[in-house]
């Protein structure tokens, strides 16, 4: 529907039957202090009851209000997502600091997950940078970054409003003063969710999953350990955002499994980049890109030992959490607890 | 020249956004000039300086701050053209979440942070509601839920805007915000331009120094709070 038709609307019915149809229309009456309007009345008619004045403090007259509610409306109704459409991206070579051209052209289809290694310093941040900005060869790398096997231009690349890429580091937070159920619920209406309660119980349930120790829908997101976080936060981006592509930008490797997180995002279709030097992680992605003086050096498809080292690694991983199990739990540290094979 | 107003909360990142965006434009040096509004005091100048940028710093002290920038831009504007910048970006930190120093057809951008709280785009009025683009700044530490349910918290308040997420230490974004900016027109001068809103109203007894409390030192334009028997 348009701009005008929602106008058309809100000009004849009744506020009540709008908003029981568009819920999410009071949040614009709650923006604009027009929460006690007459809702038996159509929109239009009962804005002739509210004071001038009060419409002109936010900058509106009668008419604007009806365009802005109209806009509002259009604006927060699902509609087609060209992300769902990302099928793959091609990072197409550029350049390194030293102007040595990459020659290089990778193609990255969703559900795969590429490690990136190299160096504090190297230039991982700029391959980053260069995929979230959709790069045409118009950045310091040259780096062209196709989407389906095609070139944007600028106006397709302002499109995609930064909701390409969702980020994952060890250094964010949650800073909002809600418990797990509120954050997850809010962010389900963000979305424009129909399913909100089914949603939100899939994130919690496979959160609980990936984290080591366990926590309730009732605990406040600030309570939340590292570890539980991070699981939180992998579980709401693989079911809740939007964004094709996922940044990672190294786990802690404390309470949380990360393995089983990265798959849960490739299972969902991402596609996936680890910024990481943990061999687990590492070794867990189909491809790696090795980063040397700003450019691409090299890109290494997991070797049939390496795939057979991750049984391995895994195990001294698991033994490492037993420990730490064992040691929150004020037990004792024996040798034999070294040995011992993963359960 | 080109002109490009960008307002936001205090400590919201403007500067460093300013700074990697200049950054990012690949012009000569000296050929972007700032100009910095603000209240009382500021320790932006040196930042620039530091940068190698020309600025202008003007402080509103007593005057609301809304009030002089519009009294003050057409100035800044000349001064622009005089110097040759080929950009003019002006930086005007908003006290009382009504500023809005934002010009018709002219570009404007508001910066907020992910840190000042989920529902501050839908209190802060004007500021947000009349910019072209909205700048959201320390992205990197809170979630990507909260990064999301802040951009759709401020398209509730601007669905017409974009909004860009700049990291202010890192550059990452500012990139692509320097690509929205190459829409500025070139102006010349603002004369009989105008505001995209109104300044607030200052017009009453405590504007011109009355301190004495009670009513009849209030005179002019006063609003009066309602209070109901509860």
């Amino acid at each position: 529907m348009t701009v005008n038709e929602f106008m058309m609307i809100l000009d004849s019915k009744p506020l009540a039957e709008v908003l029981k149809e568009y819920p999410i229309g009071w949040d614009f009456l709650a923006n604009f202090r027009l929460n006690n309007l007459a809702n038996e009345l159509p929109f239009s008619q009962a804005l002739l009851k509210v004071d001038d004045e009060a419409l002109a403090e936010f900058g509106l007259d009668r008419f604007g209000a009806l365009k802005s509610f109209g806009a509002f409306l259009e604006q927060f109704t699902p509609k087609e997502n060209p992300l769902e459409e990302v099928k793959s991206i091609t990072i197409s070579g550029g350049w390194n600091k030293s102007r040595t051209p990459e020659n290089i052209s990778l193609t990255i289809s969703a559900g795969e997950i590429i490690s990136i290694v190299g160096p504090t310093g190297s230039g991982k941040s700029r391959l980053l940078n260069d995929i979230e900005c959709l790069a045409q060869g118009d950045t310091l790398t040259g780096r062209r970054i196709l989407v389906n096997g095609a070139e944007l231009d600028d106006l397709q690349r302002f499109e995609m409003e930064g909701k390409l890429v969702a980020q994952l580091s060890q250094n964010m937070n949650f800073v909002m003063d809600l418990t797990v159920r509120e954050f997850l619920e809010m962010h389900a209406k963000c979305r424009l969710t129909p399913n909100v309660g089914e949603v939100v119980a899939i994130c919690f349930q496979r959160a609980n999953q990936l984290a080591g120790e366990k926590f309730s829908e009732d605990t406040l997101v600030t309570q939340l350990s590292g570890g539980q976080s991070r699981a939180l936060m992998i579980a709401d981006t693989a079911y809740m955002s939007d964004s094709p592509i996922i940044l990672i930008d190294e786990i802690e490797n404390a309470g949380i499994n990360r393995r089983q997180a990265i798959g849960l995002l490739a299972k969902r279709e991402k596609i996936i980049f680890v910024s990481t030097h943990d061999p687990l992680l590492a070794l867990s992605a189909h491809k790696r890109i090795i980063i040397k003086n700003g450019g691409i050096a090299k890109v290494i498809s997991i070797s049939e030992e390496e795939k057979e080292s991750l049984g391995v690694i895994e195990n001294l991983d698991n033994t490492m959490q037993r420990l730490r199990t064992a040691l929150r739990a004020g037990e004792l540290i024996h040798m034999k607890d070294l040995s011992e094979p993963s359960s | 020249m080109k002109l490009i107003t960008v307002a936001g909360p205090p400590s919201s990142g403007k500067t460093s956004v300013i700074l990697k965006l200049i950054e990012c434009m690949n012009c000569a040096k000296g050929s972007i000039g700032v100009v910095k509004f603000d209240c009382l005091t500021s320790f932006d100048n040196l930042s620039y300086e530091e940068a190698g940028i020309p600025v202008q710093t003007g402080f509103s002290g007593k005057i609301c701050p809304d009030h002089y920038f519009v009294s003050n831009i057409e100035d800044a504007v000349q001064w622009g053209v005089e110097s040759g910048f080929e950009l003019l970006i002006t930086e005007s930190a908003g006290l009382c979440n009504r500023c809005s120093p934002y010009i018709r057809g002219i570009l404007a951008v508001c910066v907020i942070d992910n840190l000042s709280g989920v529902n501050t785009p839908r209190k802060i009025g004007p500021m947000l509601k009349f910019a072209d683009i909205v700048v959201v700044t320390k992205g990197d530490i809170v979630s990507q839920a909260e990064r999301e349910v802040f951009a759709f918290n401020i398209r509730q308040v601007n669905s017409a805007a974009k909004v860009i997420f700049v990291n202010g230490i890192t550059g990452q974004g500012a990139f692509i915000l320097a690509k929205y900016l190459q829409q500025a027109v070139e102006i010349q001068s603002l004369t009989d331009t105008k505001l995209r809103f109104t300044t607030p109203a200052a017009v009453c007894s405590y504007c011109t120094g009355e301190t004495k409390i009670g009513a009849p030192y209030q005179m002019g334009m006063m609003k009066k709070m309602e209070f109901k028997n509860l």
